[in-house]
């Protein structure tokens, strides 16, 4: 248990004019469980790494102190333990009682110590295999169970959580808040979570702290009582509010036939089954599919299939007036028939600005310049990014860049869109922006495919959902 | 993949050598047989290599695979050398317009492809069969190499892997863009360096990560670090330093004995 305390505590990003956060203070007692709320930019991260120690002289500007029992927090680092966001970079290890140890080994645990404290941290996190077990081989629910113990075996006196599930599906982020919630019932350590998706967390806190722009304060108090007075503010600022209600979006009578899939089958050589085995399917102008499932039921390789992206060792994808089928299309002239989005919007970032990236699609397909010109300025008026015209698309948020690489993908017009988890990871506001932009797409008559786990986008959007289980379709819904 | 299959299992008689001690006979070895220029020596080191392979527990099928590439290596090296050597001596073995080759020249190309041999064979011995982090950890411990450098390598190679599969996944999301290489040679080149910068940007994001989350499990603290898994020197890894510079130093005086010995200059 640790007394945290931040006085007049303000930051400046090294490089930067802005504050990331302009003069907070709080205090959370010993023992307490608190939830840090606050829109993108509110500083919550800066507060985190802030009490982790991580805030070093030369990567910004400090004005005030923030103090762990009384000592500055950058003295106080053994005694604080971080569970980031990303499994694949937390971890360090190749072996996963290694992986436990090497926090051990920092903190020069005598060695008669550790495999037993590795052994019990393993216990806590409820981790399925032995030590030996290979952390290249866990799933991203796995891994992060696997990087919780390693935090929890260090014995911390604060626990910092970084959005834990944020980059997990559905199955591993269950996993991940059952070891939560286990581990931190056993643990007396005072605990600060920044979470959006404020239902996975409620039962974890007993203390809500919401903030607004630049780290001001804006509510403190039980969670229920803080979302009960500030809850729509709170939603409009992109928190996930228990029971704030979600846009619905039904679409119109759905258009002829865009893509046409034929016993879709994509084998791997060497693999027990086939990824995908004889998946048909059709797709029209003016509707938006879902596709539905576990994990490794098939779902990504669909979309790769329909996209013209993969080449299928059984049936073929095919759009209406092209004789050949999408994986034999020439690139250039698959993106003007089929876009894809992927689910890493950077990996599709082919120029140096924004305005070039939404100018490339259409130059791609020949289109005269005055109609890019005006195909482009459209695109950056409707999806808010004409201030970042300029910019370099690696420069911008999460929901900028994610924004772009949907615009990116269909500024040429093409008549079908694949979507590959569209809102996988977003605050509540990018959500719906995302959801109100797919559903423009589909109304103006462009057909949709999208992967999705997330149950409020498919029932958003979705007229029809494919749902896929190892690897087959298992039944087709519709609404 | 980037990861290779093990050529033995963890619990072979090789795989249980200190990496240290390994890494010092592979050193020996490499060393005799790069000073020695003669071709009796290196080819005494390669016999005395292969006679040890039996008693190390290794696969001999995997071990095959993995020096298949050395074989081709070595057998381009004697040819380049013997074709290009400066003069062709002794007796002409084979005449074709202007290509010639002479006995001497074969002689000293052989020399040359039986040194490739012996240090790249001694290298997969080594390597092949050394978990990385048990390097790391007898780097560390035996050696007192810093930790900051020995681990964070370690936990650089652990995000190896994940690069091939990026580079998949941009190379498809190009596709989809509407760039692809196809025949033209400029096309592709910047298509490559395109994709390396997304590439890089990527790695480095990641680093950044890394290195925080390191940091946050104490990795830069102050405070000397303990090792969960000791590595010692036991005499059975002192026995196999002694015995590889035994056998080289034997290799070196039959060679010398026998009047072919010459030292590299």
């Amino acid at each position: 248990m640790i007394a945290v305390e931040f006085r007049g505590f303000a930051w400046r990003h090294a490089g930067r004019r802005a504050r990331a956060v302009a003069g907070v203070d709080l205090r959370v007692e010993p023992g307490e469980r608190v939830l840090l709320l606050g829109p993108s930019g509110s500083g919550k991260s800066t507060l985190l790494a802030a009490l982790a120690g991580l805030l070093t002289g030369d990567s910004g500007e400090q004005d005030g102190e923030v103090l762990l029992d009384g000592k500055p927090a950058a003295e106080q680092r053994a005694r604080v333990g971080v569970l980031f966001q990303d499994p694949e970079t937390q971890l360090v290890m190749a072996r996963s009682g290694d992986d436990v140890a090497f926090g051990l080994e920092n903190q020069a645990a005598p060695p008669g110590e550790i495999h037993s404290r590795v052994l019990a941290a393993l216990e806590a996190v409820g981790f399925p295999y032995g030590p030996d077990r290979p952390t290249h081989a866990l799933s991203g629910g796995e891994q992060q169970r696997l990087a919780l113990a390693g935090v929890l075996a260090r014995r911390p006196d604060l626990i910092l959580l970084d959005e834990p599930t944020a980059n997990l599906d559905p199955e591993g982020a269950q996993e991940v808040r059952e070891a939560l919630r286990r581990s931190l019932a056993d643990s007396r350590a005072t605990m600060v979570v920044v979470e959006h998706r404020v239902a996975d967390v409620l039962d974890l806190v007993d203390r809500v702290i919401a903030l607004g722009p630049g780290g001001t304060l804006l509510a403190d108090g039980p969670a229920a009582a803080v979302l009960a007075a500030h809850g729509d503010a709170l939603a409009a600022q992109g928190v996930w509010v228990p029971g704030a209600p979600l846009p619905v979006r039904p679409a119109g009578p759905a258009g002829e036939v865009a893509l046409r899939g034929e016993h879709l089958s994509l084998a791997h050589p060497g693999a027990d089954r086939p990824a995908l085995d004889d998946v048909s399917f059709a797709l029209r102008r003016g509707e938006l599919v879902a596709v539905t499932g576990p994990n490794g039921s098939g779902k990504s390789t669909l979309a790769l299939l329909a996209g013209g992206l993969a080449k299928p060792t059984g049936g073929a994808a095919a759009v209406p007036g092209e004789a050949r089928p999408l994986h034999r299309l020439p690139a250039r002239r698959l993106a003007a028939r089929v876009g894809s989005v992927f689910q890493d919007p950077e990996h599709q970032f082919v120029t140096a600005t924004v305005r070039d990236e939404l100018a490339f699609g259409p130059r791609q397909a020949g289109w005269p310049a005055d109609r890019t010109a005006a195909r482009v300025a459209e695109l950056l008026e409707r999806l808010r990014l004409a201030p970042l015209a300029e910019a370099n698309p690696h420069t911008l948020s999460g929901g900028e860049a994610r924004r772009l690489s949907v615009a990116g993908a269909l500024a040429a017009a093409p008549e079908v869109l694949i979507l590959d988890e569209p809102t996988f990871g977003q605050d509540r506001r990018t959500w719906g922006e995302l959801v109100d932009l797919t559903a423009d797409i589909r109304d103006e008559g462009t057909a949709l495919l999208a992967v999705t786990h997330d149950r409020d986008f498919a029932a958003a959007l979705a007229g029809r959902e494919l749902v896929l289980r190892g690897g087959r379709l298992a039944e087709e819904e519709g609404r | 993949m980037l990861t290779l299959a093990p050529v033995c299992d963890a619990d072979a008689p090789i795989a249980r050598v200190n990496p240290v001690a390994k890494l010092a006979a592979v050193a020996v070895v490499s060393t005799t047989a790069l000073v020695a220029a003669d071709w009796l020596t290196p080819l005494l080191l390669l016999a005395a290599l292969a006679a040890t392979v039996p008693f190390t527990g290794i696969r001999l099928r995997a071990l095959g695979r993995r020096l298949a590439w050395l074989w081709v290596a070595a057998g381009t090296v004697v040819i380049v050398n013997a074709l290009f050597a400066a003069e062709q001596t002794g007796r002409i073995l084979l005449s074709l317009g202007p290509v010639e080759i002479g006995t001497g020249a074969l002689l000293d190309g052989t020399a040359i492809g039986l040194r490739v041999c012996v240090a790249a064979t001694a290298g997969v011995l080594g390597f092949a069969t050394t978990d990385p982090t048990d390097l790391a950890d007898a780097l560390t411990q035996q050696l007192k190499t810093p930790a900051r450098f020995t681990i964070g390598a370690l936990a650089a190679l652990r995000l190896l892997p994940l690069l091939g599969a990026e580079w998949r996944q941009i190379t498809t999301a190009r596709r989809a863009r509407g760039l692809e290489g196809g025949w033209n040679p400029v096309r592709r080149a910047r298509l490559f360096a395109s994709t390396m910068f997304t590439l890089l940007v990527g790695a480095i994001r990641r680093a950044g990560r890394l290195a925080a989350a390191m940091d946050a499990r104490g990795f830069d603290s102050e405070t000397p670090r303990t090792h969960a898994r000791e590595q010692r020197m036991a005499a059975g890894d002192w026995v196999l330093i002694a015995a590889s510079a035994a056998v080289s130093a034997a290799a070196v005086a039959a060679s010398v004995a026998s009047g072919t010995f010459t030292a590299f200059a």
